[in-house]
């Protein structure tokens, strides 16, 4: 028997749940093909024409008032929008996983609804509240107080796409997880807080950090509901998205690329600092 | 037998995330629908069914439903064979993968439309063929596909990881080629996970604006999607037009969303039922 399987395997130029060569070849062509047309090469390009007229240009494109005005709103924007929605997150979690009560379905379902809505749409909703026509338009304007076209809008507009982020990364986990540990620690005498800090957070830091690292990615990033919100106002009101969009617009296309690696670079530091925390949640048995 | 459990903090718990859930989500979005609840039926018909309109719903519906086809195909290919097969470079390109997520879409944006200009990197090599992709409708698909990537590719590739190869490996013993297992086999079997990430890439493709403007030349009638559509109304501080059509493409996409899932379901049934 063993002398005819080896037989097999020796004649059988490849297993039977492999394909031929051909077909092999021409799937990773297809797939890196599309892989390079698509996400390679605009990288590429983006890094390419920032530094078309040189370091210093490229320089002086990220480091001009108005540039840095919107690289400190951007980050103040999802400063206060992730830890936030991180804090939603932990909460709905909590309750999700760890208790049953009606209409959990439909919660779930809800905390989804940013998802579904375009961005657009997300700054629209807020224009309806808070602008001068919108129901809360004269109330505000009667106390000098203004959301739309300044900086509280463009916090709202932030903390609305990036809400489902943290809570749909927890509720899977923590589900996953069960509460016995967490009990454990309540009957053996532990404080709720005692519990939180000592059990739960230990166990589901690293989900929690991908969903705040997703959750920042998108806040730095957002682009349509921060533009409807934002008034475009050059040194106050514009995040550095909508300043890469003015400055391409004005035909300015090498200090908007400039601002645009900027952006970039964040970016292929959220996905590293991503794939790290995937590597660790795959591998939970090694310590750091 | 459940007992509420000896578990602390129900109560803030729940109450914290409802009160933010509708003081962010539920209460805004709800002003949408009263905005337009103001409008009389004819006012709201005619603002939301003028010729312009229904171009931008048939280019927003159409070139998302495009973009989400070439992806779910795409998708399942780079899936596969970042599951299946070893190559050098592997993790970098499935980190890459998830890019179109991670980089704002106003840098997409700028940077599909200057790939593809007619003086671009890849425009110049179209323009002798003819082909134009700036600026026209083709350029919104680009960007959508662009858009979309990660969605199929991260759903399809769990569930291929935990395929169990002993059905590949028994079809191929009954004397089924390589397409056949595949076909019978292994798309059954991925098929769910690869509607699921094509319904979300179409989901997110029909509201996409940031990457989508630069590229598609705006033009009424020809390529100015919806979302472009809304912007305009609300710049001329016309809150009702915007809110209008703004329901209308909520609705659209709510009961899409909702077919695709029922459908989902009565598969899943249907199959659970059928193995019994």
């Amino acid at each position: 028997m063993a002398t005819i399987a080896a037989a097999i395997v020796a004649d059988s130029p490849r297993r039977v749940t492999e394909e031929g060569p051909w077909v092999r070849g021409l799937l990773l062509t297809l797939a890196l093909g599309f892989m390079g047309l698509f996400l390679w090469l605009p990288v590429s390009l983006v890094f390419t024409e920032a530094l078309r007229k040189g370091v210093e240009f490229y320089l002086a494109a990220i480091t001009e008032p108005d540039a840095l005005t919107a690289i400190r709103l951007t980050l103040l924007a999802s400063a206060i929008a992730v830890p936030l929605n991180l804090i939603f997150g932990l909460a709905a979690a909590w309750a999700i996983a760890r208790f049953d009560f009606p209409g959990k379905g439909l919660l779930i379902t809800l905390i989804d609804l940013p998802f579904a809505i375009s961005p657009v749409i997300a700054g629209l909703i807020y224009v309806l509240m808070f602008g001068a026509q919108g129901w809360f338009g004269s109330w505000l304007a009667g106390h000098d107080i203004k959301i739309i076209f300044a900086v509280p809008g463009i916090v709202l507009a932030t903390i609305f796409v990036t809400f489902p982020f943290v809570a749909r990364e927890l509720i899977p986990l923590m589900q996953a997880q069960g509460k016995d540990e967490e009990e454990a620690a309540i009957l053996l005498g532990a404080g709720g807080w005692q519990m939180f800090w000592r059990v739960t957070l230990p166990n589901i830091r690293w989900g929690l950090l991908y969903g705040v690292i997703l959750c920042t990615a998108r806040g730095l990033g957002e682009f349509g509901a921060v533009s409807v919100v934002s008034g475009h106002i050059r040194g106050l009101t514009n995040t550095l998205p909508l300043h890469v969009e003015i400055l391409y617009n004005e035909y300015n296309g090498v200090a908007a690329f400039a601002c645009a690696s900027l952006l970039t670079l964040l970016a292929l530091v959220m996905l590293a600092a991503k794939t790290f925390v995937q590597w660790r949640i795959d591998h939970p048995g090694n310590r750091l | 037998m459940r007992h509420r459990g000896v578990l602390p903090g129900f109560g803030p718990a729940l109450g914290f995330s409802l009160a933010y859930l509708c003081l962010i989500v539920l209460i805004p979005l709800s002003a949408t629908f009263i905005k337009a609840a103001g409008l009389s039926w004819q006012a709201f018909w005619e603002t939301t069914t003028t010729p312009r309109v229904l171009a931008s719903y048939r280019l927003t519906f159409g070139a998302s439903l495009i973009a989400a086809l070439v992806n779910a195909f795409f998708g399942l290919v780079v899936a596969w064979v970042l599951v299946r097969y070893r190559f050098p470079g592997k993790r970098m390109v499935d980190a890459l993968v998830d890019l179109p997520f991670a980089l704002p879409t106003a840098v997409a944006g700028i940077t599909l439309a200057s790939l593809y200009a007619p003086n671009g990197w890849l425009g110049s090599l179209l323009a002798p063929y003819g082909i134009k992709v700036a600026y026209t409708p083709l350029g919104i698909v680009v960007a959508l596909i662009f858009i979309g990537l990660p969605f199929v590719v991260r759903t399809v590739e769990p569930v291929l990881q935990e395929l169990e190869q002993e059905l590949e490996e028994a079809a191929a013993s009954l004397g089924a080629s390589r397409w056949q297992t595949f076909y019978r086999v292994l798309l059954p079997a991925v098929m769910p996970a690869l509607i699921t990430g094509f319904t979300m890439a179409f989901a997110r493709a029909i509201g996409e604006y940031g990457s989508v403007i630069f590229i598609a030349g705006n033009m009424p009638m020809v390529s100015e999607i919806t979302p472009v559509l809304i912007v305009g109304r609300l710049e001329q501080y016309d809150y009702a037009g915007a809110t209008a059509i703004a329901v209308v493409m909520m609705v659209i996409s709510f009961i899409l969303l909702l077919v695709i899932n029922l459908f989902q379901a009565w598969r899943a049934h249907r199959e659970l039922r059928g193995s019994v």
